[in-house]
C-alpha cells in the first residue's frame, strides 16, 4: 500500500510517499501528485520518499514524470530521503546523474 | 549442476495487486539464506520487475496465470523464474535495452537494465504468442566469514 501526504509553506510543497511503490500504485502516485501540484501553486517541489518501505522501477517512472512537470512549469525539484533499497534503484538508472537528491526527512 | 537444496513456485492471477504478494512471498522464502538487507532489496526488487512485465506485457490484452518458481542451490546460488503464457516478445534485444518501453507513462523503459545489475545472470525465452520466461541467477554472499 502507498499512502501520500502534502504540506505546503512559503511556496514549497513537500509530497511524501510512504509504504511500497510499484506498479501497482504508480498511477495513483502520478495522478494525485499532478493534482497536488496543480492545488498548490509553488516554486518548489520536495519529493519525500523517507518512508517508502520498498520501490521498483515504476518509481523511476513517478520521479521522472514529476522531474519533467516541474522543468516545464519552471518549479525546482528535490527528491528527498531516499532509503537505500530505492536509492539502489535510482542508482541503477543514473538518475542522481539528472536530479537533486538530498538526505533528511 | 549444483543440487538443490530446497525449491517452491507459486502461480497467481496477472493482477497487479499480486506484484507485492510475489516479492514478498519469495522473500519470505530466501530468508532462509539469512541474506544481507541489500541482497533481500535486490531479490524483491528484480521479482516485482519480471512480474510487472507479464503483467503490463505479457498479458496487456488477456488475463492469465504468472508462475515464480524459486530453487536456492547449493552455494548460497538463488535461481529466480517467472513465466507467463502470454503474448511474448517479438525482438528480445530491443526489449532489454535501457529506456526502452511499449508501456505507458507509470512504465520507465528500466525494468531489465535493474533486473541485469541487480543478478549475476540474467536469461529470456519468448515465443511471440507463446508466452515468456525470465531467469535470473543471484549468488548470495557467504555469511559470518
Amino acid at each position: 500500500m502507498l499512502h501520500i501526504t502534502q504540506a505546503e509553506r512559503d511556496g514549497t510543497l513537500m509530497i511524501s510517499l510512504s509504504g511500497e511503490l510499484d506498479h501497482h500504485a504508480a498511477r495513483a502516485a502520478i495522478e494525485q501528485a499532478e493534482d497536488l501540484l496543480v492545488l498548490y501553486p509553488c516554486e518548489k517541489l520536495i519529493l519525500n520518499l523517507s518512508g517508502l518501505t520498498f520501490m521498483d522501477s515504476s518509481g523511476l517512472a513517478v520521479v521522472l514524470h514529476l522531474h519533467r512537470t516541474c522543468a516545464r512549469s519552471g518549479y525546482e525539484f528535490i527528491v528527498r530521503g531516499a532509503p537505500p533499497q530505492p536509492m539502489r534503484v535510482f542508482e541503477a538508472a543514473g538518475l542522481p546523474q539528472v536530479m537533486i537528491f538530498e538526505r533528511g526527512e | 549442476m549444483r543440487a538443490v537444496v530446497n525449491k517452491m513456485s507459486l502461480k497467481f492471477e496477472s493482477r497487479s495487486v499480486n506484484e507485492a504478494f510475489a516479492r514478498q512471498s519469495v522473500g519470505a522464502f530466501v530468508a532462509q539464506l539469512d541474506p544481507t538487507m541489500e541482497e533481500l532489496g535486490d531479490i524483491k526488487t528484480v521479482v516485482s520487475e519480471a512480474v510487472t512485465n507479464a503483467i503490463v506485457h505479457g498479458y496487456a490484452d488477456k488475463a492469465g496465470f504468472i508462475t515464480v518458481a524459486v530453487r536456492l542451490l547449493e552455494g548460497r546460488v538463488l535461481e529466480l523464474k517467472v513465466k507467463d503464457a502470454g503474448r511474448g516478445i517479438e525482438n528480445v534485444e530491443q526489449a532489454r535495452q535501457p529506456m526502452f518501453t511499449t508501456g505507458d507513462d507509470t512504465r520507465s523503459g528500466m525494468g531489465f537494465t535493474i533486473m541485469e545489475t541487480f543478478t549475476d545472470k540474467l536469461r529470456v525465452r519468448s515465443t511471440p504468442g507463446k508466452g515468456t520466461m525470465v531467469t535470473m541467477v543471484k549468488v548470495l554472499k557467504e555469511r559470518g566469514a
